[in-house]
């Protein structure tokens, strides 16, 4: 047996098994947990207690889920079949045990772990804010595998249990209880008395009411099915997304005839998990995994952070801050700006901590500082002003000798090089670029930006900082633009070319969300703000070799800037683009698409090949995360290689001779033909055709 | 007899900060009374060498906090984030709570009980509670208790409508429960009593406004920001514009239709906070921390309720024999200007010899409180007065006015609800070492 579970039996005839994966902070079902939880069961049935009740020893949660990292390179539909029909034939043993289990939750349950607290008679789940049960398998591209469609759907009632596995939101224990997917919720304290309790006198089992189980029926299913995907398609197309609509298809197929059920989630999450899409978004969570590792290479936990400049990303960088728990100042000589900024906050923290209480904990963490006297006390100081080198150095010069010496000082420029604003500093090395992305509560990246001549430690407490406020850290050479903007820079001045060729801005936007970005280029670019568009294009354009396409200028000549003036490329009403129609007849030019994405593939190349991050994975991770990049694709170096790095520069050079030189092949393509070995990290010949 | 006159250690006044006072608007104001005492104590701690949890207590004076508020000082202990092993307690003295909170923790920095005590106060009279009456309430009882449909009907017969008006708890705060006067009339006591005109008045309250309006607050003031995103930079009562014309017109409210005291001439009902930070010496080295001024010693007083008005001439006497002072030595004064009618009688009091010998056991005046030297930047009459806060603010108004005109000695000084008077003897700045 192994270290990662212990049982006991205590004197009332009960057995309380612990889950407690050695090593890791999270429990997670790896096989060799798994065999050991089917040991144990095997060896516990023969005691005959009165009751077994399966509990975690990590004070973070229950069991996070199946073991994803095992998932990925899952390249053989029948390993992963033979996979789940094991875990099915665990579960069972499980859930026909002979006496009372009950599975004893706190902090997260989630996926395989929910599925497992399915398989037991009973649940009781801690009503604190931390306890999360949910399958977010969907979010990888899958569907619970463990038996979990049939005995959600079995516990719940069909139309709960679909949304739960749909949406792949997690509730918490109160949601849970009023649902029926946990039996009891109780204060954390009250756990073990409260599993006592069940066990001397077992209730009977949770059966959804009769209403809900109707739509299960044979002659509604379809029905339903046909209506839960019509919602799906508005969020999800089913060729990008295939999971859901996997999940829907075999659930009218089979519901209410559970052996059929169990083979047939077998046989379709074995074809997901080995799939593109799956494998695609499994890469996509690693790589997030490996940002978020990128923090913990010190203990450097900053308790008070002060912002200087109360503009949008000062406020939002402010507000973030805050809700992470730090004590903020957010310093700014406006106070109507420092007002609009509380104002903000205010809405930031109503909506993410409902609990008045802690949203009044969040407001008494979050300071206005007109005077600017936070910066004394802050382990973190960011300098969020506007876009101008001379005021930056100018506020770092009188920053300096007042922050604390063992205190990150970083800078939230996208634009300004670092090298400029560390320039009159005692300790240059010190100075970081921590650049945000706008909202800051819905981009999860932040590039750290560092020079040759940065401190080491001080990258490191960066990384660190953007940890610890649940944020992803990208470590990024600082050159122009950096890695996101300068990757963005020429999707967008390609969008506003084809504008000017005559292109319907409408038709430009759709072929990029077609490809799958959140967002098309143009409405992006009105959203950004023309003006700002162009004044990082006039810092860019020497680095991308390129005149920026006259309408940009013209547009704000007109003052014509986007969304914030009201009118951009399109007209803007209550913050939303109105696109006109493209004219009756029109067609698109069929390398629209194409001409888009490229520009963006390539520039990801030029990245790599000047090393503004370390390696390959680094630059999908930020594009991913910076861009929206849609996640299913694994990124845009790792798209170009599964559909073949020669095709993509033959694809480059056709462009080139058909729209001109500003297009033009990235050198650094011919260095990783799938003829020579890229680099070590990168796991892109898996995925070549 | 004199009491011992120093204190065991000395106490030292490091910093403070107050809010924009603002005038209660007939509805509820944007700031509970602990939001307020928050604002002024997250500016003044942030600007501090050492953290929040360094403070050994935090004393706050509140005439009436709100139903989430019982304690405030303990609430809002925590919000700022002193800890919780930092203990806290709330204190009420009327109108003096303030100077209560700030006596009570020189009072432990000097008995060595503590080194570093945050103390002030806070008031929101805008979010004063209405009350229901007591008949209501018994009412109420009844109605819980009848179960059958005869005797709900029964008790609803006997429901009074006149029984369903709101009683403002703030009137009742503002009336003498014992003598049934309010403080307005007890304003017009003294009026009658020592002869003071309308016009006197209405010159005096027009001086405050014009003193506030050309204030330099600098660090002691810090905006709110609230919620909405609004903000309040400054006390929004003063009103610079005030004319002698249009004050004369409004009409008297206490002894209606004559009287002299008028809403012009009386401090406004406001919401608003001040917080001091107190220190002992070895809190002051430890934490190298500078000296705005000294503690020197307190003094509390009682005298008729229906002549509150001039608690502060029978705390100061005190204060003054103790010390063997005369007026000449004190460099700047404060007294609340709860009534410009009482602060009038009081000046009038303290420049009379044979009232001073009768009243205060002092052998005769003083000397007179030249005016330049009293409330140099206008009172509560302009400002506010949230009861809870003023007590506090008038001590570290007091100490700012030393610092920047290089006085060394002052005395702030306050009326009581109820019939008392406080008094503050402070010295400016010295070096602790």
């Amino acid at each position: 047996m192994s270290t990662h579970l212990h049982h006991e039996r205590d004197p009332d005839g009960i057995v309380w098994l612990y889950f407690d994966r050695a090593g890791a902070g999270a429990n997670v079902l790896t096989p060799e947990i798994l065999e050991d939880f089917d040991h144990r069961l095997v060896q516990i049935a023969q005691e005959a207690p009165r009751g077994l009740v399966i509990l975690s020893d990590k004070p973070a949660g229950f069991i996070a889920g199946a073991d994803v990292h095992g998932f990925a390179g899952m390249r053989d539909p029948a390993l992963a079949a033979a996979h789940i029909r094991r875990v099915h034939a665990i579960f069972q043993r499980l859930e026909s045990l002979a006496f009372p289990s009950l599975a004893l939750i706190h902090g997260y349950c989630l996926g395989g772990g929910l599925e497992l607290a399915l398989a037991c008679a009973y649940r009781i789940a801690s009503d604190e804010p931390e306890t999360r049960l949910g399958f977010p398998e969907v979010r990888l591209g899958l569907f619970p595998g463990y038996g979990g469609t049939v005995r959600s759907t079995r516990l719940l009632g069909a139309l709960p249990a679909l949304e739960m596995m749909l949406s792949g939101r997690a509730l918490d224990a109160r949601s849970a209880r009023r649902l029926g997917l946990v039996d009891l919720a109780v204060p954390r304290r009250q756990l073990r008395e409260a599993a006592h309790r069940l066990l001397q006198a077992p209730p009977p089992r949770h059966r959804p009411r009769l209403l809900r189980r109707l739509p299960a029926t044979a002659p509604l299913r379809p029905l339903v099915a046909a209506l839960l995907a019509r919602r799906l398609a508005a969020k999800a197309p089913p060729e990008y997304y295939p999971a859901p609509y996997a999940l829907l298809g075999h659930w009218r197929r089979h519901a209410g005839r559970p052996l059929h059920l169990y083979r047939s989630e077998t046989r379709e999450v074995a074809r997901l998990i080995s799939g593109d899409t799956a494998q695609n978004l499994i890469r996509v969570f690693l790589l997030q995994e490996r940002l978020k590792s990128l923090g913990d290479r010190t203990t450097f936990i900053p308790g008070r952070a002060h912002v200087v400049g109360a503009g949008v990303m000062g406020r939002d960088i402010a507000a973030w801050c805050a809700l992470q728990g730090l004590q903020v100042t957010l310093e700014d000589l406006d106070t109507a700006a420092l007002g609009r900024a509380m104002k903000h906050a205010d809405g930031l923290f109503r909506r993410r901590l409902k609990d008045p209480l802690r949203v009044q904990a969040a407001l008494d963490r979050f300071q206005p500082d007109p005077r600017g006297r936070g910066v004394e006390g802050a382990d973190l100081v960011i300098e969020a002003i506007f876009e101008d080198a001379a005021a930056k150095q100018a506020l770092f010069a009188r920053l300096e000798p007042r922050v604390k010496p063992s205190a990150v000082l970083a800078s939230n420029t996208s634009s300004i090089p670092l090298e400029t604003l560390a320039e009159g500093l005692e300790r240059p090395g010190r100075l970081l670029g921590l650049h945000f992305f706008n909202p800051v509560a819905r981009m999860p990246l932040v590039e750290v930006v560092h020079t040759p001549g940065t401190d080491p430690e001080a990258l490191a407490q960066g990384l660190a900082c953007v940890r610890h406020l649940d944020r992803l850290p990208l470590p990024v050479r600082s050159s122009p633009g950096f890695l996101v903007n300068r990757i963005l820079l020429p999707y967008l001045l390609e969008a506003v070319t084809l504008v000017e060729e005559g292109v319907p801005a409408p038709a430009v936007d759709h072929a990029a969300t077609t490809f799958g970005m959140p967002v098309g280029p143009i409405e992006l670019a009105d959203r950004v703000g023309l003006d700002i568009c162009l004044a990082v294009g006039e810092r860019l354009a020497a680095t991308l070799g390129q005149a920026l396409p006259p309408l940009l200028a013209g547009q704000v000549r007109a003052g014509r800037l986007g969304r914030k003036s009201g009118a951009g490329f399109y007209a803007w009403i209550d913050g939303r683009a109105r696109k006109p129609r493209s004219p009756r007849g029109y067609r698109v030019p069929a390398d629209l698409g194409e001409r888009l994405i490229l520009r963006l593939v390539n520039e990801a190349m030029a990245c790599l090949r000047e090393g503004v991050v370390a390696d390959a994975d680094l630059v999908d991770a930020g594009v991913l995360f910076g861009t929206g990049f849609p996640p299913f694709r694994g990124g845009p170096l790792h798209d170009a290689r599964a559909q073949g790095i020669q095709a993509v520069e033959t694809r480059l050079e056709r462009l080139e001779r058909r729209h001109g030189h500003h297009i033009h092949a990235d050198p650094g393509w011919p260095g990783v033909r799938p003829a020579r070995q890229g680099p070590a990290r990168c796991p892109w010949t898996r995925n070549t055709p | 007899m004199p009491r011992t006159p120093t204190p065991d250690r000395p106490v030292y006044v490091v910093d403070g900060s107050r809010t924009p006072f603002l005038k209660a608007r007939g509805r509820p104001g944007p700031f509970h009374a602990a939001d307020l005492a928050l604002a002024a104590g997250r500016p003044l701690l942030v600007r501090q060498p050492f953290p929040a949890t360094a403070l050994d207590e935090v004393i706050l004076g509140c005439v009436a906090s709100g139903p989430d508020e019982a304690n405030i000082a303990r609430v809002v202990a925590l919000r700022l984030g002193a800890g919780e092993a930092c203990p806290a307690f709330t204190v009420q003295r009327n109108c003096a709570s303030g100077m209560q909170a700030v006596d009570q923790a020189a009072r432990d920095i000097a008995a060595a009980r503590a080194d570093l005590v945050l103390a002030g106060g806070t008031e929101a009279m805008s979010h004063h509670p209405l009350l229901l009456s007591e008949a209501l309430a018994a009412w109420l009882g009844q109605w819980r208790r009848a179960r059958t449909p005869a005797a709900r009907a029964r008790a609803l017969v006997a429901l009074r409508p006149a029984w369903l008006n709101p009683v403002p708890a703030l009137l009742h705060g503002l009336t003498d429960p014992v003598v049934g006067l309010s403080m307005g009339q007890t304003a017009e006591v003294l009026a009658s009593e020592f002869g003071i005109s309308r016009e006197a008045m209405d010159r005096f309250a027009l001086e405050s406004h014009r003193r506030a309006a050309d204030a330099d607050w600098g660090e002691e003031l810090e905006p709110l920001f609230a919620r909405d995103g609004r903000v309040y930079a400054a006390d929004d009562g003063i009103r610079p514009d005030t004319r002698a014309e249009r004050l004369a017109r409004l009409p008297p409210v206490f002894d209606r239709p004559v009287g002299r005291v008028s809403a012009g001439n009386s401090a406004q009902i406001s919401d608003g906070a001040t917080l001091l930070l107190l220190a002992s010496e070895t809190a002051m080295r430890r934490h190298h921390l500078p000296v705005l001024g000294r503690l020197l010693d307190s003094q509390w007083a009682g005298l008729a309720p229906a002549r509150m008005g001039l608690g502060p001439v029978y705390a100061m006497a005190p204060l003054f024999a103790r010390h063997g002072l005369s007026s000449a030595a004190i460099d700047a004064w404060e007294i609340n200007e709860a009534f410009a009618a009482q602060v009038l009688a009081c000046l009038a009091a303290w420049a009379d010899d044979a009232f001073m010998a009768r009243e205060t056991g002092l052998d005769g005046s003083p000397g007179a409180i030249p005016s330049q030297r009293l409330n140099p930047d206008g009172g509560a009459i302009a400002l506010g007065h949230p009861v809870g806060a003023s007590g506090a603010r008038i001590v570290l108004h007091l100490l700012r006015v030393l610092q920047h005109t290089g006085g060394r000695l002052g005395v702030a000084s306050i009326c009581i609800g109820g019939g008392q008077g406080g008094a503050v003897l402070v010295a400016a700045g010295e070096s602790s070492s």
